[in-house]
């Protein structure tokens, strides 16, 4: 697990991705896993205070206030991931989210870069499916905070997509997309959420044609329909007072772009429509098949998520613990890295299986992950399988809080889906309340055997030698 | 790579900042009795603790023929002991909350347990009992064995730029077993037994090799205490001489091509440098070099505006991403390197050159004083970070002394780091990056032999 920190992660540590990434660990699991474990793992004694708010600007802020460190983290959430990108415009997102720090109001490119190196100030965030955000780590003394959230400020609110800038990243997006099409894992990945999800804003991919094809205009439209502070969610966490950390979020929101008269870009997004179980085969050379399977399942709020996270744990969450390591790994020595997992998203994010194993034993490899997973849809977990489940996750909740870093990850999520404030802190008797009958009920309902998608990448199984999708 | 590298130096700078923990959390220090050395960070934010064990052992201290053992047998600490079954280890970890796993570099192999403090001493009894006890089954060792060589196809067969650095490394180092992957060559494991594995685990696995680390809501006296009834009961036994099997002199330019499916290739530079060789006056007088390299490496490579992806990936736009890395706290020797991809259309000829170019004009332009001092301030704030984390500290601590520089290394690496001037970098600039002692990798991409002839079709890659 430990090489979870090698992969880069949605906000990845540079430090502990450095110490990782020439150094051997003992399991991997998927880059995901970390932004799941966000949501997933929130359980616990009592969270940390969360006071919440709404801007005058209409931003949604919350604000846990911690002195320990003289250091402040901001994130700030926009409903404007790849999702939301119109018709046609696959990449858009993406490409907008990191046009913003380069080059806005009257700040170059190597202004900003300059003036948050000036300051020891890191810049971060990204895009999922459907978030785009921006993070600031600063020190807390007031100059340099200051300083640091200036800078943010121009960035949401002044963007100035510099066409030559815009045409460069383009390119380059184009270039790293088309690299990352050689990789099996990608390909992979890209099978499972297409066909998942056909075409559904979630199923939609950018390609290195509609990358092309985006133009400086799309960047500026798409900023100014979707970073509005009404889609917008401000986390604070530590060195301010509640009273500075009004003025912070008002300040980083203010400016944002106007909501259009016709009250703007939709926030929903379409129903999900079920797949129908189908097995994809991509051809590749790898020496290891990458095989995924999985379906879409559930939607962030829903009352299954505890049966469904503390099952998954048994499962193949539990890391070196879970009935798919035991099986796949431990048992026959198929694979270095297998796990499954929910992603719960604004509509229903995926269940995932994951692994990857020497290409003459995908089919018996697939063949032991599909038996766990029919033998636990049937039975669920035992009930000494379950106690197990609920300790880890019950004793492991501070573990969950323990920095700041953790508090912005999990804080950011409660706000930008909208859960309960007391989330946290009901988190662990929620845990504790699930039963084995609660589990397999859930699971029976959210993983069902005709909707479940398998990609098979990189194998010589006959679906493999055949080409193409099914 | 570019992540890889960035991510590197990010670290590398952190490392040298820290302990300025001066404003932050007490660490105590103690060595039992046999040998152990006790480091306590009390770190008391959160009601947690991170333990961890390193032992002075990786793969340079293998042999030909059994290279990736000291991995391998990392593997094998999670399968049982006579007291704790095999995969009973993970599960008592889990029982109590907590997160477990371990890590093998050239230099250490390391423990470790994420935990709620009520726990740490049920993990210092755990840890200490693999620390002598380990069953090494064969059974076990069978299966475990092909989890290697999947965790091998996985990160380095199937990774072209892994390849890249695989082979890059064993064509820099001839005499150094720096030379050699960590996770051994492929032909090494098939062979590799139960036995080989045991020779290393008695030869390596004793209290006298090894670095307690704990950071933590922990009172430090009780951590010792613990530590005395738990690895204290083992005994100390000698070590094996270590051979320093250092590197001769490189004197000519090495190069070497790659082959691996990719789109773009890639190029990777090393240079031979010199490495931070101790803490005394003396020796902290003859690194200079080093940490002026450390600071060349943050005016190339340490934020978003600096000198390489300023000059080659947005102004001239020859390299689609260039990386820096410069490991100079090591047990073995230091590379000074360089990677890039080359921009679709240009050759990775010419972006060698411009890399160099870039080097080249350091040396003779010199650099700007706000470039140092920009380099500085991200160092400092780094420092402070850190103490966000009880894992990247305990890290810290657990890898500067394992390596031989004493956990406070950190305080005067910084102090070095801010003395460097811009007449220092200018200097190394112009006295490291000659031919010979360079060796460069570069990555012919192949066309995937088996991508569908037709692009796939619409519903499936959209």
């Amino acid at each position: 697990m430990s090489v979870s920190l090698a992969v880069p992660r949605h906000f990845a540590s540079p430090a502990i991705g450095r110490a990782f990434s020439r150094v051997l660990g003992r399991a991997l699991v998927p880059a995901f896993f970390g932004l799941v474990a966000a949501g997933l793992a929130l359980p616990a004694a009592a969270g940390p205070r969360i006071d919440t708010w709404t801007a005058p600007s209409g931003a949604k802020v919350l604000f846990v206030e911690s002195h320990v460190l003289p250091v402040v983290d901001v994130q700030v959430d926009f409903a404007a991931g790849s999702a939301y990108a119109p018709a046609g415009k696959a990449g858009v997102a993406g490409l907008t989210r990191g046009l913003l720090s380069q080059g806005a109001g009257n700040l170059s490119e190597q202004a900003i870069a300059d003036r948050l190196a000036d300051l020891g100030a890191q810049l971060g965030g990204g895009v999922d499916p459907d978030r785009a955000s921006l993070s600031l780590r600063t020190l807390s003394d007031a100059p340099t905070r200051d300083g640091a959230l200036a800078v943010l400020r121009t960035v949401l609110a002044a963007p100035a997509f510099p066409a030559d800038v815009v045409a460069r990243e383009r390119d380059r997006a184009v270039a790293a997309l088309k690299e990352s099409l050689t990789r099996p894992e990608t390909l992979a990945s890209r099978a499972f959420w297409q066909n998942l999800y056909g075409d559904h804003p979630y199923g939609r991919q950018a390609t290195p044609e509609s990358i092309a094809a985006l133009t400086r205009d799309d960047l500026a439209a798409y900023w100014k329909a979707h970073y509005t502070a009404r889609r917008a969610t401000v986390t604070l966490v530590g060195d301010l007072t509640q009273a500075q950390a009004e003025a912070v979020a008002q300040d980083l929101t203010a400016g944002l772009p106007a909501e259009a008269a016709n009250g703007g870009a939709s926030l929903a997004l379409p129903a999900v429509t079920p797949p129908k179980a189908t097995t994809v085969a991509v051809a590749h050379p790898a020496a290891q098949s990458h095989l995924f399977i999985g379906s879409p399942t559930f939607k962030r709020g829903d009352p299954d998520f505890f049966p469904l996270v503390v099952g998954n744990y048994v499962l193949g969450g539990g890391g070196f613990v879970s009935r798919l390591m035991k099986e796949v790994r431990e048992k026959r020595g198929y694979a270095y890295s297998v796990y499954s997992y929910f992603l719960p998203l604004k509509e229903e994010g995926p269940f995932q299986i994951g692994l990857q194993t020497k290409r003459d034993q995908a089919g018996a490899a697939l063949k032991v992950v599909r038996d766990t997973l029919a033998e636990f849809i049937a039975k669920g977990p035992t009930e000494s399988e379950l106690q197990a489940a609920k300790d880890n996750l019950v004793g492991g909740f501070p573990l969950r809080l323990d920095s700041n870093r953790k508090l912005l990850d999990q804080v950011a999520t409660i706000g930008f889906y909208g859960l309960p404030l007391d989330w946290l802190d009901r988190y662990t008797e929620r845990v504790k309340a699930v039963t084995v009958t609660q589990i397999k009920d859930a699971f029976a309902r959210h993983v069902q055997d005709a909707r479940l998608v398998t990609v098979e990448v990189a194998t010589d199984l006959p679906d493999a030698q055949a080409g193409a999708a099914r | 790579m570019k992540r890889m590298l960035r991510g590197m130096l990010a670290f590398t700078l952190l490392l040298e900042g820290s302990l300025a923990l001066a404003a932050g959390a007490p660490v105590f220090e103690t060595r039992l009795d046999n040998g152990l050395k006790v480091l306590v960070m009390e770190d008391r934010r959160a009601p947690t603790a991170v333990q961890m064990v390193w032992y002075r052992v990786g793969s340079v201290d293998e042999v030909n023929g059994t290279t990736g053992v000291a991995h391998a047998l990392e593997h094998m600490m999670f399968k049982g002991t006579p007291k704790v079954g095999a995969g009973e280890f993970s599960k008592r970890v889990a029982a109590a909350g907590g997160r477990d796993n371990a890590f093998t570099n050239r230099d250490y192999t390391a423990y470790f347990q994420q935990i709620p403090k009520e726990r740490l001493r049920d993990m210092m009894a755990l840890e200490a009992d693999r620390m002598r006890h380990l069953t090494l089954a064969p059974a076990e060792f069978a299966k475990e064995i092909k989890v290697v060589m999947e965790e091998r196809r996985l990160r380095t067969d199937d990774q072209p730029t892994a390849l890249l650095s695989e082979g890059l490394n064993s064509v820099a180092f001839q005499a150094s077993p720096y030379r050699v992957p960590v996770i051994g060559w492929m032909d090494d494991l098939e062979h590799m037994t139960a036995t080989d594995l045991r020779a290393f685990y008695d030869r390596w696995y004793v209290p006298n090799n090894a670095t307690l680390v704990v950071v933590g809501d922990v009172d430090h006296q009780q951590v010792v205490r613990w530590a005395k009834e738990t690895y204290g009961l083992l005994k100390a036994r000698p070590l094996p001489v270590r051979k320093p099997q250092d590197e001769p002199v490189q004197a000519g330019i090495r190069r070497l091509t790659v082959k691996a499916p990719a789109e773009l290739p890639s190029v990777l530079l090393a240079w031979k440098a010199p490495k931070i060789t101790g803490m005394d006056a003396k020796a902290m007088a003859n690194d200079a070099d080093s940490y002026a390299l450390d600071v060349l490496a943050a005016l190339l490579d340490g934020y978003d505006g600096a000198r390489l992806n300023t000059r080659l990936v947005k102004e001239s736009r020859i390299a689609q991403d260039v990386g820096v890395g410069y490991d100079n706290v090591g047990r073995g020797p230091a590379l000074f390197m360089v990677q890039a991809t080359p921009a679709p259309g240009k050759t990775p000829a010419e972006v060698e050159a411009a890399l160099r170019a870039e080097i080249a004009r350091i040396a003779n332009e010199g650099v700007k004083d706000e470039e140092l001092v920009r380099a500085r301030a991200q160092m400092l704030a780094a420092q402070v970070y850190k103490r966000d984390s009880m894992f990247a500290q305990a890290m810290e601590m657990g890898e500067l002394e394992t390596v031989g520089l004493g956990w406070r290394a950190t305080d005067l690496m910084i102090e070095r780091l801010k003395a460097v001037t811009a007449a220092d970098v200018a200097r190394v600039a112009k006295a490291y990056f000659g031919d010979d002692t360079l060796t460069v990798g570069v990555l012919d991409p192949q066309p995937l032999k088996d991508r569908p002839a037709a692009p796939p079709p619409s519903g499936m890659l959209h």
